[in-house]
C-alpha cells in the first residue's frame, strides 16, 4: 500500500495515456496494468469540437483517478494557469508539475518548478513535480509544499532507463518517507524493477507501454516487473560480494580419493 | 471586435466569453478557458465581458504523460 496525499493506491504503476495506437488499446493497456492513476493534459479545442469531450468519457468509464499534467509549460506563469484550469475541468487538486527547461532533453526547468510548486501547493494543490535527482531540488520542493517527488531517471521518452544509479540511492536514502515516483526515461520492464529495487515507491509509464508493440501485453509486463522489484525490496536484496560462495554446504562433503 | 481565440485572430460581434463560445461553436462542460492569462471559470462566462484584443484560450482534456 502506497499513500500519494491522502489516498492510498495498491498498484504502484502511473500510466500515462498518450500515443496509443487507438482508444481501445490505450484502454486495455490501462486494464491490463491494474493502474490507479493515469495521467492526461489539457489542450487547445477546435471551435465545434467534440474530441475533449470523447477523450474524458473514456478516461472516466475507466475508473482509475485522474492525475492532470502541465506538459510543454515554459514557465511558472504558464505552468500555474494550467494547473488552475486542469483543476476547473477534472476536479482534482493533484497536478503532475512539469516545467521544461530544455527542448532537447526536456530536462525540468528546476527553478520555475519550485517557484510553480510553492504557488500551486499554497492554492490549495496537491502538487507531483516532475523533477531531476537533484537532492538540493528536491529539499526546495518539499520546502515549497510537495509531499511527493518524481525524479526522471532518464529523459522523457527515451527508454534509455536509470543513468545514474547512485543518485537515485541517494534520493532514496535522503528522503525515507517521502513517497517517490521515478518518472520518465523507463524503457523496459528490468528498467522498472530495477529502480523498485532501490527502494522507489513506484513508476510513471508511458511511451514504454504505449510504443510497445503489443501495449496491453507490455502493460503486464510492467505490472509484474514493478511488483518483483517491490517484493525484493521488501525482501531485502544480497548485496554483490568480490567472491564466489558456495551455496551448498562444505563441511560434510564426501572425499572420494 | 477583434479577438485572438486559441491563436486564432477572429473578427467578432460578441460582449461576453460565454456568447464568444456560443458563437464559434463551443459547448461541454469538459472545456476550461482563460482570458488575457488569466482563468475563468465557467460559472463567470456569462458575466466576463470582452474587449478589444483580448486573447482567449479554450482547452480541453487530451492525452498525456
Amino acid at each position: 500500500m502506497l499513500q500519494v496525499y491522502d489516498t492510498e493506491i495498491t498498484s504502484r504503476l502511473l500510466l500515462g495515456t498518450a500515443g496509443y495506437p487507438s482508444p481501445a488499446v490505450l484502454s486495455d493497456a490501462v486494464r491490463a496494468s491494474q493502474t490507479q492513476i493515469v495521467t492526461v493534459s489539457l489542450r487547445r479545442e477546435t471551435a465545434g469540437g467534440k474530441a475533449g469531450g470523447a477523450f474524458f468519457e473514456l478516461i472516466r468509464e475507466l475508473g482509475t483517478k485522474i492525475l492532470p499534467n502541465t506538459a510543454g509549460c515554459h514557465t511558472a506563469k504558464e505552468a500555474v494557469l494550467t494547473a488552475k484550469m486542469a483543476r476547473e475541468v477534472f476536479r482534482t487538486n493533484w497536478i503532475k508539475l512539469e516545467v521544461i527547461g530544455n527542448h532537447d532533453t526536456l530536462q525540468p526547468d528546476v527553478f520555475a518548478l519550485v517557484e510553480a510548486a510553492r504557488i500551486l501547493s499554497n492554492e490549495g494543490f496537491e502538487v507531483f513535480p516532475y523533477t531531476t535527482d537533484d537532492l538540493v531540488v528536491a529539499e526546495r520542493l518539499l520546502e515549497a509544499g510537495c509531499r511527493v517527488l518524481m525524479p526522471w531517471c532518464a529523459p522523457i521518452g527515451s527508454a534509455m532507463g536509470p543513468q545514474n544509479l547512485s543518485a537515485l540511492r541517494s534520493m532514496r536514502a535522503h528522503f525515507p518517507d517521502v513517497p517517490l515516483i521515478v518518472d520518465a526515461g523507463i524503457g523496459r520492464p528490468s528498467h522498472a524493477a530495477t529502480v523498485m529495487e532501490l527502494g522507489f515507491d513506484a513508476v510513471l509509464l508511458n511511451t514504454a507501454v504505449a510504443g510497445a508493440g503489443d501495449p496491453a501485453l507490455m502493460a503486464s509486463g510492467f505490472a509484474r516487473a514493478i511488483e518483483a522489484g517491490r517484493q525484493a525490496f521488501e525482501a531485502g536484496v544480497l548485496e554483490p560480494r568480490d567472491m564466489a560462495v558456495p551455496s551448498t554446504p562444505v563441511i560434510g562433503k564426501a572425499v572420494f580419493s | 471586435m477583434k479577438l485572438n481565440v486559441n491563436g486564432d485572430e477572429h473578427e467578432i460581434a460578441c460582449s461576453t466569453l460565454a456568447e464568444l463560445m456560443a458563437a464559434l461553436d463551443y459547448e461541454g462542460s469538459w472545456l476550461a478557458t482563460a482570458v488575457n492569462g488569466e482563468l475563468v471559470h465557467a460559472a463567470d462566462r456569462d458575466g466576463w465581458r470582452l474587449r478589444d484584443h483580448d486573447r482567449i484560450e479554450i482547452l480541453s482534456p487530451m492525452k498525456g504523460g
